[in-house]
């Protein structure tokens, strides 16, 4: 190798170097695109728009204006016919016809870390396992080999993150805490001089360490995990995370907000190939002001959510990316003394679709009085993960061998048939 | 994080004074204490037990690890960092015989050891949650662990002031482990009893609470039955007490509620006629009689020296065996119990083992998995993150940073800590699984604020020293290596490094030595035991 100059590498031969656990830092750059086939025959993404606090219902996508409960709340037809949502989001009743609506989701946990959990994992909490994301599940199916950037990436502050569970720790979400800062710890604090030297003198140690103990080493990833730290540093596509390359007319149209910048960010991220981006919006947790807690936040989202779903439409993305907009659970029918609604896991809605999904579906109703606690055609959050993963391409009901020994699936669920082109 | 950029100028007039304390301080700290009985004996039938399993499996053992490699394992095992240079100076003059056996000790009579210690064990009992707000108190119940372990109070009376202590969680700070069981306005007794049981038995019934075991024999009525003990618990403005009421769940068949009495699952001629419930339930779990207590205790503690616990996963045990077939773990606790639960005697028993001190490096004959397997190599785990930040803010100072070091250098890291653990990951309370590295730990260690403050060359820190004090390029080196990897270079390593200082000055020699630094720290061998 040693006759050949960084560029008469090909990207190929790079990788096999790389691949060889050879620490070339200067990589011939990849396209910025690792994805660019378009349409249904793309490797499949999920964005999920995390409503963290617990979204009411009745404020989103189920409202029953006019009745004790309803609130001030009124209800905006949509291009779906029947289908009428809050008067919040103005221009989401544009796009939700992308979309489906599922409105009877049920759950048992009542609590927001609880809550979470199962709403991120399909699984109930259990102190002797942790359970993989379904952002984790999605990201472990990656078989495009051309992405250099992290597959799993959660933007925004979320309480409970997802976790890569027993899948293990490089599952585990890139976090981005704020879109609009530059990406943390991605350059080297060094001129290329150095950092070769550096480099070249970590190769030189390693070798000490890996004498007789090849294999062993081999198993604490660490080198590998030192290349793929590099390739991130080195790569094109680092320009995921760089909004500011976007037009100002379409940073506008999600909104200024961090979570308008951070769906964008999304966009971006799952154009380049990353398989699972989260983004969250926090302030959902509106046992008091409900109303004005959910006016707030609907001004945030609602550009967001409609800018998104256009955008993946127009790039022709949407067939090939998952959208998933959800919170830990919904909020009583009942007003409390404070204008706000509690904690509510049975009969909380969520809008599922794009990745091949259905659109235009609408499941589930919850009674118009409050009074019926459980919603007709109850879904169940096993099932809808379930269809996510089927659609994603991923086995869903293949059983792996935790690290307790237990052997448990992937996702307990079945697809919902309606929702399945 | 504004109190950061504040601090830096005060730590570099802190590390000058430590640096000149450093100078005009006597090498020995205190004289050894010997009031430990030996625990030779046991350690050789913990060798001779393992040396028996080898001969069956046909594996070899890998060859003794070096002197220096075992006192970094002591060190990252029991303070949480690696040896400095001064001490690694200090254990290299040392020619009186049992080196080690001493070493241990005085590992272990440092406060770092009682404050670390502390730290790992009040994850094990309460978890890395931050726990209710006001009545949870993580600093009182560390500072209570660090005093207890500090006076090596026996291990089996620490563990009933933890599960039935009555009183405020200030006052009182073993109360803390049943306050961080508060959820809203009440204690969750499943929680627990979950929590006790794994963390003192070893064994998960946690899933029992919602049905049977799916492999271990216990059932959903049992669990009932144990955190039926925790159901008179109540706050009070005297803080956590016990009060005269019933517990009563709500039956997930019959929707029903239902009235269920204490009551343990094996033994009750252990549970002591007197006291609260909580009280009958330390006693019956820290019977002398309870072998899974013991057996548990040493399996964890075998777990924080290793990085693994001698039976996985550490809080999922089998049965004993039967009385008269003692296992390994049965030969260390029986001990253990008998020197009156002391856990400094327990550590110095498994540290002075063969499995302790042997090369990480299987065999050429051996299966390096099946090696690890059996306790026939070392194993190689990742470091903890407080490990890893530990042993970086070792390296940059040649001195011993402990608790006799200036209170600000030490509120730095505690600052700085908070700040790496976010970016490099909490393992959480899973903190025995083993574990990869991920790529936002690389890049914190290769790009982040933290290693590139400290390895930056200064008149104060190692960098800058060993860059301008060291006689000779290989001296220079050698110093590097012993500071960073607790090892001297190989000849390789030696002279690959040392052409790259010939003939260097001033700035550019510190920049080759930050850059030395730089790789050090970066490599496999840093961020694992091995």
């Amino acid at each position: 190798m040693a006759e050949l100059s960084p560029t008469q590498i090909s990207r190929r031969d790079a990788l096999k170097l790389a691949a060889a656990g050879t620490l070339s830092f200067a990589l011939p750059a990849l396209d910025a695109r690792a994805a660019g086939q378009r349409g249904a025959e793309r490797e499949k993404s999920l964005i999920t728009l995390w409503l963290a606090g617990g979204p009411s219902q009745l404020e989103t996508w189920d409202p029953h204006p006019g009745t004790k409960i309803g609130g001030p709340t009124q209800a905006l037809g949509t291009m779906v016919p029947g289908l009428r949502i809050a008067d919040l989001f103005p221009r989401a009743a544009e796009q939700i016809h992308e979309l489906s609506v599922i409105r009877s989701l049920v759950s048992k946990e009542g609590d927001h870390e609880r809550g979470a959990y199962f709403l991120k994992t399909g699984y109930r909490p259990d102190p002797t396992v942790t359970h993989p994301s379904i952002a984790a599940l999605v990201t472990q199916q990656q078989t495009n080999d051309r992405v250099e950037i992290p597959r799993n990436v959660l933007i925004g502050n979320d309480p409970f993150p997802g976790r890569g569970g027993y899948l293990g720790d490089e599952f585990d979400p890139f976090k981005v805490f704020n879109p609009r800062d530059k990406v943390s710890n991605v350059t080297a604090r060094v001129g290329d001089t150095r950092q070769q030297r550096r480099l070249s003198n970590l190769e030189i140690v390693e070798q000490t360490f890996r004498r007789g103990r090849t294999a062993t080493a081999d198993r604490t990833q660490h080198r590998q995990t030192v290349q793929r730290a590099l390739t991130m540093m080195s790569s094109e596509q680092l320009r995921a995370f760089e909004i500011e390359r976007e037009p100002e007319s379409v940073r506008a149209a999600y909104g200024e907000s961090a979570f308008g910048q951070g769906c964008l960010m999304a966009r971006r991220l799952v154009e380049t190939g990353v398989k699972a981006v989260q983004v969250t919006l926090e302030g959902f947790d509106t046992h008091a002001n409900n109303f004005d807690g959910h006016r707030e936040n609907g001004e945030i989202l609602d550009p967001a959510l409609a800018a998104l779903v256009h955008d993946l439409r127009q790039r022709d993305l949407l067939q090939s990316t998952v959208v998933l907009c959800i919170g830990e659970f919904g909020r009583t029918p009942n007003i409390n003394a404070l204008d706000g609604r509690d904690h509510w896991p049975s009969g909380f809605s969520a809008l599922i679709g794009g990745g091949g999904l259905r659109s235009g579906v609408v499941i589930g109703e919850t009674d118009p009085e409050g009074i019926k606690k459980s919603p007709a055609d109850p879904i169940e959050v096993p099932d809808l993960y379930a269809t996510i993963l089927s659609v994603v391409g991923v086995e869903y009901d293949q059983e792996l061998i935790t690290p307790i020994g237990r052997p448990l699936a992937l996702c307990e669920g079945t697809p919902i048939e309606r929702l399945l082109a | 994080m504004k109190l950061r950029t504040a601090f830096i100028p005060i730590a570099v007039v802190t590390g000058v004074s430590l640096l000149v304390a450093a100078a005009v301080r006597p090498a020995s700290r205190k004289p050894e204490t010997d009031s430990a009985p030996s625990p030779s004996t046991v350690a050789n039938d913990v060798d001779e037990s393992l040396s028996r399993s080898w001969q069956e499996k046909g594996i070899n053992p890998a060859a003794p690890a070096d002197d220096l490699l075992i006192l970094r394992r002591l060190s990252l095992a029991l303070h949480g960092t690696i040896p400095s240079l001064e001490e690694i100076r200090e254990f290299q003059a040392d020619t009186e015989p049992e080196k080690l056996r001493r070493w241990t000790r005085r590992l272990l009579d440092d406060q770092r050891f009682a404050d670390y210690f502390a730290q790992r064990l009040a994850r094990v009992y309460v978890g890395s949650e931050q726990g209710p707000f006001i009545i949870f108190r993580r600093d009182r119940l560390t500072d209570w662990l660090s005093g207890q372990l500090r006076e090596d109070r026996p291990y089996d009376e620490m563990v009933r002031h933890l599960i039935a202590d009555t009183g405020l969680w200030t006052g009182t700070p073993a109360v803390n482990f049943v306050t961080a069981a508060r959820v809203d306005e009440d204690f969750d007794e499943n929680k627990l009893a979950g929590r006790t049981v794994r963390a003192f038995l070893g064994q998960r019934i946690d899933c029992a609470q919602c049905h049977d075991h799916p492999f271990r024999d216990w059932k959903q009525l049992q669990f009932e039955g144990l955190a039926a003990h925790f159901g008179q618990v109540a706050l009070s403005p005297f803080g956590v007490e016990d009060k005269q009421q019933d517990y009563k769940v709500q039956d997930r068949e019959t929707l029903e509620e239902r009235t269920v009495a204490p009551a343990v699952p094996f033994s009750s001629s252990w549970v002591p006629d007197t006291g609260t419930p909580r009280a009958q339930l330390a006693a019956w779990i820290t019977h002398a009689e309870n072998r899974r207590f013991r057996r548990a205790t040493v399996n964890r503690i075998w777990g924080l020296l290793f990085g693994r616990a001698y039976i996985t996963p550490v809080d999922d045990l089998d049965d004993p065996p039967p009385a008269d077939q003692p296992d390994l773990l049965d030969l260390l606790a029986d001990d253990f119990a008998a020197h009156n639960h002391s856990l400094k005697y327990l550590i110095e028993t498994i540290t002075s083992t063969r499995a302790f001190r042997i090369a990480s490096i299987a065999d050429d004959a051996t299966a390096p998995q099946s090696a690890e397997e059996a306790w026939a190599a070392f194993p190689l785990v990742r470091l903890r993150p407080e490990q890893v930040i530990g042993s970086i803010l070792q390296a940059a100072s040649v001195q011993t940073i402990d608790r006799n070091s200036h209170l600000l250098v030490r509120t730095i890291r505690l600052i700085r800590e908070g700040d790496f653990i976010r970016q490099y990951g909490d393992l959480g309370s899973d903190e025995l699984q083993e574990r990869g590295g991920t790529i936002p730990q690389r890049l914190v260690l290769m790009n982040g604020d933290l290693v590139s403050e400290l390895i930056e060359a200064n008149l104060f820190n190692s960098v800058g020293g060993v860059a301008a004090m060291a006689p000779t390029d290989e001296q220079c080196v050698e110093a590097a290596f012993l500071i960073c990897l607790s090892r001297p270079p190989t000849p390789t390593e030696s002279s690959h490094f040392v052409a790259q200082l010939q003939g260097t000055t001033d700035k550019p020699r510190q920049r080759v030595v930050e850059d030395l630094f730089w790789s050090l720290l970066n490599t496999t061998e840093f961020s694992w035991n091995h």
